[in-house]
Parts: C-alpha cells; sequence; structure tokens
C-alpha cells in the first residue's frame, strides 16, 4: 500500500468520514519534533497494513478548523475514525511496537 | 542472534550520545547508536532557540543542533539505529541488547545516554487529561492555546522559558511555582518577570486538575497559609524537572535515590566493568547541552581506554 495522503477540510468527509475501511488521522504539523518522529512509523504501518486501516495525515496549521472540531490540544495526536465517527485517540509519539498494539483491533 | 561482537555500542541519542558517537567513530570503535524510534535527538528536539551553545553566536534551533551532531556522527562512520533498545543484560564481558524490532547485538562495551523523561505532578487527574490540556511541551502544543488563558507549574528554566514561549500564542500564560523566587537564570526570569502576558502566582502549588473532558481549572493551595482556591485555566504546561530514564538498567547497575546511574567520580565508569553513563542519565545538577556533550566525550575516552586494555 502508499504512503499516507494528505487530507484537507475540502476532502476531509470524503475520505475519511465517509471510508468504507477504518481512517487513522495523523494531526501533525511542521515544527513539531514528535511529529516528525513518528512520520516514518505511520509509514511503515501504511504500508504493511494500508488494505485494512487507512492513514492520512491533517496539517493542523493549514486546517486548524478541523484540528478544532476534534479538540486537538497535543499533537501528534492519532484519531481513529470508524464510520464517521471517532473510534479511537492515541495522544503522543509512541514507539511502532506500541502503536501497533493501540491499532490491533483494527489491522 | 550474529555472532558479531561490537566494541561499543551507545544507547540515546541527545548531545551526550551524538558526542560519545563522534569521539568513538573517530577512535576507530565502530559504534552503533540506539537513538530511539521516537526519542531521537533527546530532549532539545522539544526546544526552539538553543542560546547558550557555544560556538553559535547568533543561537540555533535545538532541533537543527541535533540534526548537526547527528550528521557529525555519521560522517565518521556511526552506525545509526532508530530503534529503542528494550532489554540490557549488561553484566557479563560480552554484553548484549536488544532492540524493539527483536534484533540482538553484543558488545564489549555500552555508552549509557538514555537522558531523562518529564517528571509528572503526580496527580489522577493530570494522566486522565494529559492531550486534553495539560500538556509536557510547549513547543509542540502551545499553539493550539491561542487567544486562552493557561498555567505553567514550575520555577527552573524549562518553565520559564516555556511561560515565555507560550506568551506567543495565549492571552495570558500564569507562571505557578511552589516557592517564592525562581530557579531559573537570572537572564530568563528577567525575560519572563518583565513579559506583561506572564503573572506570577508564587508560594502555589497545583494540587488537582479539574475538567469532564478537557482542563477547565486548577485546584490550587497556597504553600505559606495553605489556603485552597480554583481558577480557570483551558490548559496546563507541566515543567517541574525530570526524571532519568534508567528503568530498564536498575536491576543490575547502581543508582542512587532518585534513580540516576551513579558513577565513579571524575569518570563516567559505573559498577560495571565496562559500562558508562553519561548526560542527563547521571546529572542532577547541571543539565545542559554543553555538559551533556562534555560527559558524552568523556564516556568515549573511558570506553576507548577500556577497549586497549
Amino acid at each position: 500500500m502508499s504512503a499516507p495522503t494528505k487530507v484537507t477540510a475540502a476532502d476531509f468527509d470524503q475520505i475519511v468520514l465517509k471510508s468504507s475501511i477504518p481512517v487513522l488521522v495523523d494531526f501533525w504539523a511542521e515544527w513539531c519534533g514528535p511529529c516528525r518522529a513518528i512520520a516514518p512509523i505511520l509509514d511503515d504501518i501504511s504500508a504493511e497494513h494500508g488494505d485494512k486501516l487507512k492513514i492520512v495525515k491533517l496539517n493542523t496549521d493549514e486546517e486548524s478548523a478541523i484540528a478544532i472540531k476534534y479538540g486537538v490540544t497535543s499533537i501528534p495526536m492519532l484519531n481513529v475514525y470508524v464510520n464517521g465517527e471517532v473510534v479511537k485517540t492515541i495522544i503522543g509519539a509512541k514507539p511502532k511496537p506500541a502503536l501497533l498494539k493501540e491499532l490491533e483491533g483494527f489491522i | 542472534m550474529s555472532t558479531e561482537v561490537r566494541e561499543v555500542v551507545i544507547v540515546g541519542s541527545g548531545p551526550a550520545g551524538y558526542t560519545a558517537a563522534i569521539y568513538a567513530a573517530r577512535a576507530q570503535l565502530n559504534p552503533i547508536v540506539y537513538e530511539g524510534s521516537v526519542t531521537a535527538g533527546g530532549a532539545l528536539m522539544n526546544t526552539t532557540e538553543v542560546e547558550n551553545f557555544p560556538g553559535f553566536t547568533d543561537g540555533i534551533m535545538g532541533p537543527d543542533l541535533m540534526d548537526n551532531m547527528r550528521k557529525q556522527a555519521k560522517r565518521f562512520g556511526a552506525e545509526l539505529i532508530t530503534d529503542d533498545v528494550v532489554e540490557m543484560d549488561l553484566t557479563g564481558p560480552i554484553k548484549i541488547l536488544k532492540d524493539g524490532s527483536g534484533n540482538t547485538v553484543q558488545a564489549k562495551s555500552v555508552i549509557l545516554a538514555m537522558g531523562s523523561a518529564y517528571r509528572e505532578i503526580g496527580l489522577a487527574n493530570e494522566k486522565r487529561l494529559s492531550g486534553r490540556g495539560v500538556s509536557w511541551c510547549a513547543t509542540c502544543d502551545g499553539f493550539f492555546f491561542r487567544d486562552q488563558t493557561i498555567a505553567v507549574v514550575g520555577g527552573g528554566d524549562s518553565a520559564v522559558e516555556e511561560a515565555t514561549f507560550l506568551t506567543k500564542f495565549a492571552e495570558k500564560v500564569v507562571l505557578i511555582h511552589r516557592r517564592d523566587a525562581l530557579r531559573a537564570s537570572k537572564i530568563m526570569q528577567d525575560r519572563a518577570l518583565s513579559n506583561p502576558k506572564i503573572e506570577m502566582l508564587w508560594n502555589t502549588e497545583v494540587i488537582d486538575v479539574l475538567g469532564k473532558d478537557k482542563v477547565e481549572a486548577l485546584q490550587l493551595r497556597n504553600t505559606v497559609n495553605g489556603e485552597i482556591s480554583e481558577r480557570n485555566f483551558t490548559g496546563l504546561f507541566v515543567a517541574i524537572g525530570h526524571i532519568p530514564r534508567s528503568e530498564l538498567i536498575t536491576s543490575s547497575i547502581d543508582l542512587d535515590s532518585e534513580g540516576y546511574v551513579k558513577v565513579d567520580a571524575g569518570s563516567t565508569r559505573t559498577n560495571l566493568s565496562g559500562v558508562f553513563a553519561c548526560g542527563d542519565l547521571v546529572d542532577h545538577t547541571y543539565r545542559q547541552a554543553i555538559t551533556a556533550a562534555g560527559t558524552g566525550c568523556q564516556a568515549a575516552l573511558d570506553a576507548e581506554k577500556f577497549l586497549s586494555h
């Protein structure tokens, strides 16, 4: 599967909320060190499990309205959406084994 | 398991770990550096401007400084692995380290440079509301508190730096400190105390974080008269110091009562032969990028000497 793609306000509804499979949204920003640290881990998880869990990235600087809507106060924040609802929130950078464990219900 | 036995493995990648790597690589020890999967670069990755690292006349951004050190270590041939060490057996003459991907490495010597983690106040609601208004990283999260009133708890350099940084976004920053004077360096104190957006709340400690799904208020206690009060805040930034990341080695290495690794005076030698420790993992006094780099250098030289005997 491919690397995580970018979502914006324009396609959030279509790509995330109306997806037929669970979607993990990575709320991140350029200036956030821990966000950069987990980016390659999310790339890996996307490559390995993208058929079951779609991974997308939302830049909180560019899309602050969505970040505010979902109550983001700490990044990186990973929200998993199923049928348009947030079913899981992971806050802070975690090593790959810890992330996989948190996501085991979806992959 | 590979049967190759390396000369030295360095665990950690702040200024201590990378400096040890630069020296060990230049000494032809062919070091492996476990950088940490999400902690690579160490504490400076979450800072902004570093103004006191010698050699950078106009200051340098913390992440840029660490990127430079990393590249310098790499240039001399250090093998950098962006993964965590999850198990260490350091007691025998051959040290065995296992990483988060299940690989095992053997080495004649190990340099421990795992640094430290943020200290928590220790309140149940602090944990519950972590990422819901409670934060340990102003540079990561400050942006989300635009035009709000937020609290910073602590009195050292990091608390004062965070408070000052947060005024870029917040309408007001209240710096809560349990004593009547700050421990932070004079220049940073002056900067904070003269900032019109910063209010000092002296002799005060946070005893509870209130809020259902997000931080709404703090319960405070005056440390002089014991008076309890409540005040509305939408964010709480905790900067009350650090705890050493010594959890992997507690059973095998001599630690002091606070969990810092004990080393022989004037060296980086631990109680285990061939195991050296440096940086914030050892140091509860200075805790500077430059002192960490200095002890990282010492650790590499100590390891080199050990290996040559």
